[in-house]
């Protein structure tokens, strides 16, 4: 059979393919990279949706042991909540100066979203503490498992995001705010305003939703 | 843009890398928003503001609602074409987390509601 | 304050260095895995010393260790489904042999705590290290180049993908010889996988290789979703995909979507064995349905993951040996999302009877009856494309004719235990093992030997043997028939699953015609040995030198075979479905046009390093060796640290060089 050559020269497209129905060829990095991680932040938030499902099942299960309200001091988790949302602000001031280029404002948005999720976390490991120390850790009962599961997987998650956060830092140090470094900035500030979105379920759906 | 953004070549014509189209000014009226509605959540879980039954639902409403501050003021997720796969893309995820968290507590309340009368579990 | 056992032991001042690993893990007083294990190791040590001795060993590390090239990562997923195939397919014959002569007053020759072992590691084996790496090792060789591009949208990362699921199976092989394997089924419902009923490492083995092999397959599904949304070429908006495509993008969604799931499960079973929680356990308020219930909203998405690429390749290779366009594309793609949206809503229909109530059941019954449509409309849309069509019986479009026959069967008695009553009838007998393999094997496994056989010249330049591809798929269909034909009547007569001795002697004969059946089987994967291996000595007679043997529809056909490493000099520019049928009948003239450079990505040994090191992490968290894990993961995060560092990832390939391979490559 034969096979007819194939012109594959590849002008430029025609405005009609180009937006909406998807025919404007290959996106560019920045958009490949941004949608992926997109894609993996939705994968990890329906990883918590099941670690919330076995909360809100597993939450009357108290095995004659402490029950939430006996436990959760709500002051300090306002506390915490204001932490995490203004190092979300923080960070999107900070990603704004990278952006511009403006490596000096950038670190020290750096530096005040590290240092209040930092502060979160210290208020976060305080209270696991507490409870463990009080007859209240995770191998009393279902309920408390759940909790200190659901809420210590968000708060490994915040301390994963300040590790890479160091890293990156450290990254556009030696190799300044070139493109890809950018798009890791992007891709980090994106997972630490989906931590704080996570939170607000967590703090709604484990310590105010009554019982 | 260095070497490295070349790999696969941006085909559409004459879109450039584009600015952010954030602000300051986005950035914070969107904190402000949340403050907001953190501060009112504490308050209908502590006081008899809402009236005692519709109190999950309020936390709930208030909770999508700072959900959604936060995607809109901080991910600046809009009506751009270019967000159109990523809104489909949430969409399709927050239906997967609204099956799961619905779905489970439903099919375990069905399953407890039959149990036996058990000791205090 | 109660802690865990295993926290416990760790913090005891006689902790050993090696944990709870021992001489005795090794099965010196068990001639089966024994032998089975020496054979095997002498055989993987054989293949080792091949390898150094002919010092293949830099050509391995360089062109295939180390690559990010979808094509090779693909080629190795199916090389690792295959070899696991082999494994999976022993411990099935083990089953049905045992089933055939333990009857009456005979035990057979496995002791119950080996056939439990084999079933569950079956199960495991079958569906994590075999059906899902074939699958994603043609979605990964074929969907860049249908879609006409150079790569995936994170090639690093898919290197991570694949080692990381190797490492997962090397792990579960390693329980072969160095411990038990898990007893819990594939499943591993507590409370039989809790710390108090399985105590030794089985269960941990189970669920550390799935979690490590469950993060590659997590990104796979990530990087699929990225690619096909964003990256096409020219002028290929949604509507001009290939079906392949779009199946792959389904499936790729729901591995998003549903792997997570699996993984947080997991997470909470790992945290009750080692940590001693309560989320499943017997006391403390733990809740065994809400395993079944997340395991399951994993599982019935799962099931959906292994089969839509095989309506993929279908809708591909049924057009292809057709020689017709697929009947009506849209309805094809909607019924694809359909399925994908529609297979997160009924996944309590495989646990019917454990306590729910009607009108609980009844929703998920009717939601089960429900996807059957869009697989229909799919069905009819392949049939309606054979129809009136030039039909060529080759063996993908053999495949293709015994898929549509048994699965449909196959759907049919699904639907049947999609109706809550009927279920409470065959639940967990042989009926429903009959069934899924019904599926599975009509369905997947056909798909994947249709796609194999398919796509073979484009990956390697010559064709496979058509007559061995023949036999082997003959023996596959009746050996399918035969042993899994009686297990329905079998279910129906009252045999549950998992027995290690039979107890009903009227059952033999039907036994006796399933072990025949498996025994065929056998002879189809010896064909397809034999088919290599010929294909392979009588290549020089075979090759595909116009890069098109079938007369193709799609992009992949519009490249050499095998294609050079970025594909296409240039992208193409696609105007129609099926671009180039398109292409060719519309007869473009040719154009020799200057080249531009391309930058394609660099290899990178990050990704087996990073499961080298997940894998002694993964060994040590089993048998509890603390400070080896610790090391492990330190080493693997240091890994990814480094790897991570450099953003110079890409080499250029001038336009000079691919002037000069394009035209080695044509005529």
């Amino acid at each position: 059979m034969t096979v007819v050559a194939i012109d594959r020269t590849a002008t430029a497209v025609p405005t009609e393919l180009a937006h909406g129905r998807g025919g404007g060829g290959p996106a560019s990095k920045r958009i490949v990279v941004a949608y992926g991680f997109w894609i993996f932040i939705l994968s990890d938030i329906i990883m918590f949706a099941a670690l919330f499902a076995a909360y809100a099942v597993l939450r009357g299960n108290t095995a004659g042991g402490p029950i939430g309200a006996e436990l959760f001091n709500l002051r300090n988790v306002f506390i915490e909540t204001m932490c995490l949302l203004f190092s979300s602000y923080t960070c999107g001031l900070g990603a704004l100066s990278a952006e511009r280029r403006q490596p000096g404002r950038f670190l020290i948005f750096a530096a005040f979203t590290f240092v209040l999720g930092a502060a979160f976390l210290f208020i976060e490991a305080r209270e696991f503490a507490h409870m463990v120390a009080i007859g209240a850790g995770p191998s009393r009962s279902g309920f408390l498992s759940a909790f200190f599961t659901l809420v210590g997987m968000h708060g490994f998650h915040v301390t994963s995001g300040l590790v890479a956060l160091i890293y990156l830092t450290a990254q556009i140090l030696v190799q300044s705010l070139q493109a890809a470094v950018l798009r890791r900035l992007l891709c980090w500030s994106l997972f630490w305003h989906a931590l704080d979105i996570v939170w607000v379920g967590v703090f709604t759906l484990v310590y105010l939703m009554p019982v | 843009m260095s070497a490295g953004d070349h790999l696969f070549e941006d085909r559409t014509p004459g879109v450039e890398e584009h600015e952010s189209r954030a602000s300051y000014l986005t950035y914070t009226v969107g904190l402000a928003l949340a403050i907001l509605a953190t501060i009112v959540s504490f308050v209908v879980a502590q006081t008899n503001l809402l009236w005692a039954p519709g109190i999950p639902v309020g936390l709930i409403v208030l909770a999508l609602a700072q959900i959604g501050v936060h995607l809109v003021f901080f991910l600046h997720l809009g009506s751009g074409s270019d967000s159109t796969n990523n809104i489909l893309a949430l969409a399709f995820g927050v239906l997967v987390v609204f099956l799961i968290l619905a779905g489970s507590i439903w099919i375990i309340a069905n399953l407890n509601s039959n149990m036996l009368p058990m000791p205090m579990l | 304050m109660p802690l865990g056992p295993s926290v416990r032991h760790c913090l005891a001042p006689e902790v050993d260095m090696f944990g709870k690993l021992t001489w005795a893990a090794i099965p010196f007083d068990e001639p089966l895995p024994l032998i089975s294990g020496i054979v095997v190791i002498i055989i993987v040590l054989a293949i080792l010393a091949t390898i150094v001795i002919k010092g293949w060993v830099p050509y391995l590390w360089r062109e295939w260790i180390t690559s990010v090239d979808h094509k090779r990562i693909g080629v190795m997923y199916i090389v690792l489904g295959l070899v696991m195939l082999l494994r999976g397919y022993i411990d099935a014959i083990m089953m049905r042999t045992q089933q055939a002569v333990a009857i009456g007053n005979a035990q057979g020759y496995l002791p119950p705590s080996h056939y439990d072992q084999i079933f569950s590691a079956h199960g495991t084996i079958m569906i994590f290290f075999v059906a899902m790496p074939l699958i994603i090792g043609l979605m990964n060789f074929a969907v860049p180049l249908q879609l006409g591009v150079r790569d995936v949208a994170f090639p690093v990362l898919n290197s991570v993908s694949f080692w990381l699921t190797a490492a997962g199976a090397l792990l579960i092989n390693l329980s072969l010889v160095i411990g038990v394997f898990s007893r819990a089924t594939w499943w591993g419902y507590p409370p039989l996988s809790e710390l108090a009923f399985s105590p030794d490492e089985g269960v941990d083995y189970y669920l550390w290789s799935l979690q490590i092999s469950g993060i590659g397959t997590l990104l796979t599904g990530v990087n699929f979703v990225t690619t096909i949304l964003k990256l096409r070429a020219p002028g290929m908006t949604y509507m001009r995909m290939p079906v392949f495509c779009w199946t792959s993008l389904a499936t790729s969604l729901l591995i998003v979507a549903a792997f997570p799931v699996l993984t947080a499960t997991f997470v909470m079973l790992l945290l009750d064995r080692y940590l001693g929680m309560h989320f499943f356990t017997n006391d403390a308020g733990g809740n065994q349905m809400m395993y079944v219930n997340l395991f399951w909203a994993w599982g019935h998405p799962e099931v959906y993951i292994l089969i839509l690429p095989a309506f993929g390749i279908f809708s591909e290779v049924v057009a292809a040996f057709s020689g017709k366009g697929l009947f009506s594309y849209r309805s094809m793609v909607w019924a694809t999302l359909g399925i994908c949206i529609l297979s997160f809503m009924v996944w309590l229909h495989h646990f019917f009877t454990m306590g729910a109530g009607a009108n609980v059941n009844a929703v998920f019954g009717i939601m089960s009856s429900i996807i059957a449509v869009p697989t229909g409309v799919k069905v009819f849309n392949w049939l309606f494309t054979m129809f009136r069509g030039q039909i060529v019986y080759r063996t993908p479009m053999l495949f293709a004719v015994g898929f549509i026959a048994t699965f449909v069967i196959g759907g049919l008695t699904g639907v049947l235990l999609a109706v809550p009553p009927v279920d409470f009838v065959v639940h967990n007998s042989v009926f429903l093992v009959a069934h899924f393999h019904n599926v599975i094997i009509g369905g997947v496994v056909f798909g994947v030997l249709a796609g194999i056989n398919y796509w073979f010249p484009k990956a390697f330049g010559f064709t496979l043997h058509e007559g061995l591809g023949h036999a082997s798929f003959w023996c596959w269909l009746v050996g399918f028939w035969l042993a899994f034909g009686p297990l329905y009547a079998l279910g129906l007569m009252g045999m549950t699953r998992r027995l290690e001795h039979i107890p009903d002697p009227t059952w033999l004969p039907l036994l006796l015609v399933a072990e025949a059946g498996a025994i065929v089987i056998f002879l189809g994967i010896l064909c397809q040995i034999a088919q290599l291996y010929v294909s392979i000595r009588t290549r020089e007679q075979r090759l595909d030198l116009t890069g098109d043997p079938w007369n193709g529809r799609t992009l992949e056909w519009s490249t050499t075979s095998p294609p050079p490493a970025y594909n296409f000099a240039v992208l193409p520019k696609v105007e129609a479905i099926d671009a180039f049928w398109h292409m060719k009948h519309t007869g473009q003239a040719p154009v020799r046009t200057a080249y531009e450079a391309i930058e394609m990505p660099r290899n990178s040994p990050a990704g087996f390093i990073t499961a080298f090191f997940a894998v002694i992490m993964g060994f040590s968290l089993i048998w509890q060796i603390w400070w080896l894990a610790v090391v492990g993961f330190v080493a693997a995060a240091i890994v990814v640290l480094i790897a991570a560092w450099s953003i110079d990832r890409e080499h250029e390939i001038s336009a000079s060089e691919i002037a000069q391979m394009e035209r080695a490559g044509v005529g």
